[in-house]
This record gives C-alpha cells, sequence and structure tokens, in this order.
C-alpha cells in the first residue's frame, strides 16, 4: 500500500533526528556506523552511542502505541534461514561500504557525497535483484 | 550528561519517524525494491522527507566546518569511490532485498520480537564482529580512524 504522506512525515523526522545529532552531538546519524561504534569500541564514542540506541528502542516501543500496526512482530518475508544470511550481508557490507540507507543515504546524499550517491545506487539495484529472485524465484522453489 | 541526552532524543525521533513511515514493516521495503507487480514508491518519500530536513543542516556543517575533522564526525576515513565502497554497498543490498530490514528498523523491531527479527539482528551484529575481525587482519584503517593523508582530512569540505 502507498502512503507518500505518512512516510514523507516519518522521513522529515528522521531527518530531523539526524539534524539534531549533526548540530549537537557532531556526528553522523548512520545506524550501521552507530552500532559498528559499539562492536569496535574506541573511549569517548561508546556512551552516547549507547544512549542513541536506547532512544532508538524506546522510540520503537512509543511509536508501537502512537500508530498502531506500525512495530508489530514480523513473520519475515523469507524463510529465516535466508533471513540469516541476509543479517550477515547486511552487517558485513555495511561496515565494509561505510555506511546503509541512514549513513549514506538520509545523512550523505543531504552532503552531496559522491561515494555515498554511489553506495545508494549500488545497494538499491543489487537490493531490487535479490527482492526480485528472493520473492519470484527462490521462495518457490523452496515451497 | 547533554550529549547522552540528545543523542537519546535523537534516537527516539529516529524511531518515531521510521515507525510512522512505515518502513518497520520489511513488506514495504520489499514493495519498493521490487518493481515487478504492485510498485510501492513509499520509500522514496521517506528518503525526499529525511533528506529535505537534513540538507539544510548538512551543508551548514559542511560550510561552518564545525567540526572539521571527518573522523571527528564518524565519517569514513576514505574519501575515494574505491573497491570496498562499492563491493559492501553490494552485500549490503543484497541482504537489504533478501529480508527487507536495514540497520535502522530492525533495532527499532527489535521491541516486537519474533524469529525473523531475532534472526537477523543477530546475524547483523555477527556480521559486523566477522568485519572487525578481517579488517583487523587486513590492516585497513576503522571507519573513523584518525585519517592518515592530508587529503583524507580534508575530505569533509569537497
Amino acid at each position: 500500500m502507498f502512503t507518500p504522506v505518512t512516510s514523507l512525515i516519518g522521513g522529515a523526522l528522521i531527518g530531523t533526528s539526524a539534524s539534531a545529532l549533526l548540530i549537537l552531538n557532531a556526528r553522523v546519524a548512520g545506524i550501521s556506523g552507530i552500532v559498528g561504534g559499539l562492536v569496535e569500541p574506541r573511549r569517548g564514542e561508546v556512551g552516547w552511542r549507547v544512549a542513541f540506541v536506547a532512544g532508538l528502542l524506546l522510540g520503537g516501543l512509543a511509536v508501537a502505541w502512537l500508530v498502531p500496526g506500525s512495530v508489530v512482530p514480523r513473520q519475515g518475508v523469507a524463510p529465516t534461514a535466508f533471513i540469516a544470511v541476509a543479517g550477515l550481508l547486511v552487517g558485513f557490507g555495511t561496515r565494509l561500504s561505510g555506511g546503509c540507507t541512514s549513513g549514506h543515504g538520509v545523512c550523505g546524499l543531504s552532503r552531496f557525497s559522491k561515494r555515498s550517491f554511489v553506495a545508494v545506487v549500488t545497494f538499491m539495484a543489487t537490493g531490487g535483484i535479490a527482492a526480485f529472485f528472493v520473492q519470484h524465484v527462490l521462495t518457490k522453489v523452496v515451497r | 550528561m547533554k550529549k547522552l541526552a540528545s543523542a537519546f532524543v535523537a534516537g527516539l525521533v529516529f524511531a518515531i519517524g521510521l515507525g510512522i513511515s512505515g518502513m518497520t514493516n520489511p513488506e514495504k521495503i520489499i514493495g519498493f525494491l521490487d518493481v515487478s507487480g504492485r510498485w510501492d514508491p513509499s520509500l522514496a518519500f521517506v528518503m525526499a522527507g529525511a533528506i529535505g530536513a537534513h540538507v539544510g543542516a548538512a551543508q551548514w556543517a559542511l560550510r561552518a566546518r564545525r567540526p572539521v575533522e571527518p573522523s571527528a564526525l564518524g565519517l569514513h576515513a576514505s574519501t575515494r569511490i574505491d573497491a570496498p565502497l562499492v563491493l559492501g554497498a553490494a552485500l549490503f543490498g543484497l541482504g537489504w532485498g533478501t529480508a527487507g530490514f536495514c540497520p535502522g528498523p530492525a533495532l527499532v523491531d527489535l521491541v516486537a520480537p519474533s524469529t525473523a527479527i531475532v534472526t537477523f539482528v543477530a546475524a547483523m551484529i555477527a556480521g559486523m564482529v566477522v568485519f572487525r575481525a578481517w579488517n583487523h587482519r587486513a590492516g585497513i584503517p576503522a571507519p573513523g580512524a584518525q585519517p592518515t593523508s592530508p587529503r583524507a582530512a580534508a575530505s569533509f569540505e569537497s
């Protein structure tokens, strides 16, 4: 279902959050980078990351209550084994390329970064290929 | 303490934005990425809203050069379009298009646990741990590490 208005409003909140983090903390709101910095902790770089992730989780509870159906247990769009491989690829890939949808997508594109532009085009393309393949080819084979 | 409070509120607003936008639903991600069938362009509207609300602050930060150091911002040390950037983005996209989760929505969805989301987040963190081990072995500076060349130090301006 196409939701242009709520998607635009939600997006604006995401951009506002990224602006607050950039102005108040001088940090880029890239989620893979924030979590990656907890996997590779450095002095002075742990506290704010823990606070941000705590906010993210509490925000999840808040929005589950504010907007019923927004955060509910998800069944998964592919078999669990595929989801596990996907998680590994997302964790490794985002660290290798230095960003995900938020870091390269929202923050990088807002800086007009050429690196981020290339990253976004690349992950959109392979994302499209994977989604098509898993939804239309692999799941039929597995079933 | 102020920095912790601002980071916490930023995380809170970020998650509420993700929930309102619909991006916590992996079916909407697949609906965007899988262009065959009934295409759902919502994700493009999320990106447009987010960039629209952030571009001013991002451009201000570039001009004000406050902070100057890319490493201080936690930006990647590399400034070039190189193999790790493209390969990493390609791998990320494959995972994203398979599961319909990227890191932000995955963490938010964790508060409504299911086999799928717990599996995904555990595997994602494992992928980051694997990267850390591999990266240290390869001797490549970690993202956000001190830049080694003046070119890297100047990257944030370009």
